[in-house]
């Protein structure tokens, strides 16, 4: 996928910048959406780093955009303006403990008509949502890189500057938090 | 500290393969809205609108740099296949023009020339842009010729030139090319609907286009005060202040300066001394 764009971007940007964003646009409002925890703000932080990127690569001699590994740059553009937007707004659910009372209430009026795989699908993407947003940053961003993005641990470390064993420490870690965050919502519900 | 490998063995450990899959669930499609409202942004796309004005509905069409045309509305697929003849651009109909955008424009088409409308310059000669720069600076309800926006650019001499710029600006209203007329009395041609529409909006601005045209036919360019013994143009404010039995007219500004007068510093009929 990245193969040929930085030399296409390189070479004329306004022609190739449509490519990337068509290619690169999942993954970067998946990053967002997961740091945010909303939509309109994603999308705002997501078309922001594409502002971000063309304006960089528009200074950038052609040289240094053919060198560029698109991948871990976006990411760490998102990842700084999730952030940074996470902290402006930060959603009020952060308690993992209300979580529980609060997983009923996803199922709004609006979804009665809606499949029920569907609702439980919403359903169960607004509950990790909620668990990773609980998070601290150290553990939901690599999180995020990791499994959302589907990033290596290498294009990881290049994204937030950290060594690799730090970054698979914090992994693992935020893997453990988030299962036990689950059981102990599963146990609620089960005990309701 | 904890030692962790990469390989799928801690993962299982736990249970926490589920989670690592409940995350990998997280990854969504993009909004359709992303990639056209960020090539719009990054200005290799544009949307528009129709706005309604005084001589009738206009298409205004903008992306993330500003405005980048505006024409009369007679046919959205004719003005869509226009744009990309000229601008070589995607176009799409906007769902609305962003507010501030739309709030500018419309207190720029009130007469406010002050208020910033931001403009997409790109693909325009810095002469065209100097030519245009200076038409904003003239106000509602006044004229100039086009010989003095030539004069006030440093380029004197490039009157035609000048013409040909305002013919082709391609924000009508927003830049307001219908206040240059020629020094001769004629109103002049307008890209936006010809010389009745330019004739419509200068009077709806305030200007008296009658007494304009009557004074260039009788020979007269100039208004001068006998009290103050200063000559402007004739729809300089400071002239229009000018009682009658003090006003004068000169034919030309050697004429006016001949007869003692200078030139007002205001609307500048001449290299002020």
């Amino acid at each position: 996928m990245d193969d040929q764009l930085p030399m296409l971007l390189g070479r004329d940007l306004d022609a190739a910048f449509e490519r990337l964003v068509r290619e690169h646009q999942a993954r970067v409002f998946s990053i967002a959406l997961r740091l945010t925890g909303n939509a309109s703000d994603a999308e705002e932080v997501a078309q922001d780093v594409f502002m971000r990127a063309y304006r960089a690569l528009g200074e950038y001699p052609p040289e240094r955009i053919r060198e560029l590994r698109l991948r871990p740059w976006l990411a760490t553009i998102a990842v700084n303006l999730g952030r940074n937007r996470f902290r402006r707004h930060r959603p009020a659910t952060t308690d993992l403990d209300d979580i529980a009372r609060s997983r009923a209430g996803d199922l709004a009026a609006g979804d009665r008509d809606t499949p029920h795989h569907e609702v439980a699908r919403r359903e169960s993407t607004a509950h990790w949502q909620r668990l990773i947003s609980a998070l601290p940053d150290r553990y939901r961003v690599p999180l995020v890189l990791r499994y959302v993005d589907d990033l290596t641990f290498t294009e990881m470390s290049e994204v937030l500057g950290q060594p690799l064993g730090t970054l698979k420490a914090q992994v693992y870690r935020g893997l453990r938090l988030l299962r036990a965050a689950h059981d102990s919502t599963e146990r609620k519900e089960l005990s309701a | 500290m904890t030692r962790v490998s990469s390989g799928p063995a801690y993962l299982n450990e736990g249970g926490l393969a589920q989670i690592e899959a409940a995350l990998r669930d997280l990854r969504v499609a993009a909004p359709v809205t992303l990639l056209p409202d960020t090539l719009v942004a990054a200005g290799l796309a544009d949307q528009y609108t129709s706005l309604h004005t005084l001589v009738g509905p206009v298409f205004v069409a903008w992306n993330g740099r500003g405005v980048s045309a505006l024409t009369l509305a007679e046919d959205p697929a004719v003005f869509e296949t226009r744009f990309r003849a000229e601008f070589a651009r995607p176009i799409s109909r906007g769902r609305a023009i962003p507010d501030q955008l739309g709030r500018a424009i419309q207190s720029r088409l009130a007469g406010d020339r002050l208020v910033k409308v931001p403009v997409d310059w790109r693909g325009r000669t810095s002469f065209e842009q100097a030519v245009w720069k200076k038409a904003l600076e003239i106000p509602a309800g006044e004229v100039r010729p086009y010989s003095w926006i030539a004069r006030e650019i440093g380029h004197p001499k490039a009157v035609r030139a000048v013409g040909t710029a305002l013919a082709r600006n391609p924000i009508p209203l927003v830049i307001p090319c219908h206040r240059v007329v020629r020094a001769d009395g004629h109103i002049g041609e307008y890209g936006l609907g010809g010389p009745t529409n330019k004739r419509a909006i200068l009077a709806a601005e305030g200007v008296d286009i009658g007494s304009l045209e009557q004074m260039a036919q009788s020979g007269m360019r100039y208004l001068g005060s006998d009290t103050t013994r200063i000559f402007c143009l004739p729809t300089c404010r400071h002239a229009r202040r000018i009682t009658l039995r003090h006003r004068v007219s000169f034919p030309s500004e050697m004429g006016a300066q001949a007869a003692g007068y200078r030139a007002c510093k205001v609307c500048r009929p001449a290299v002020a001394a």
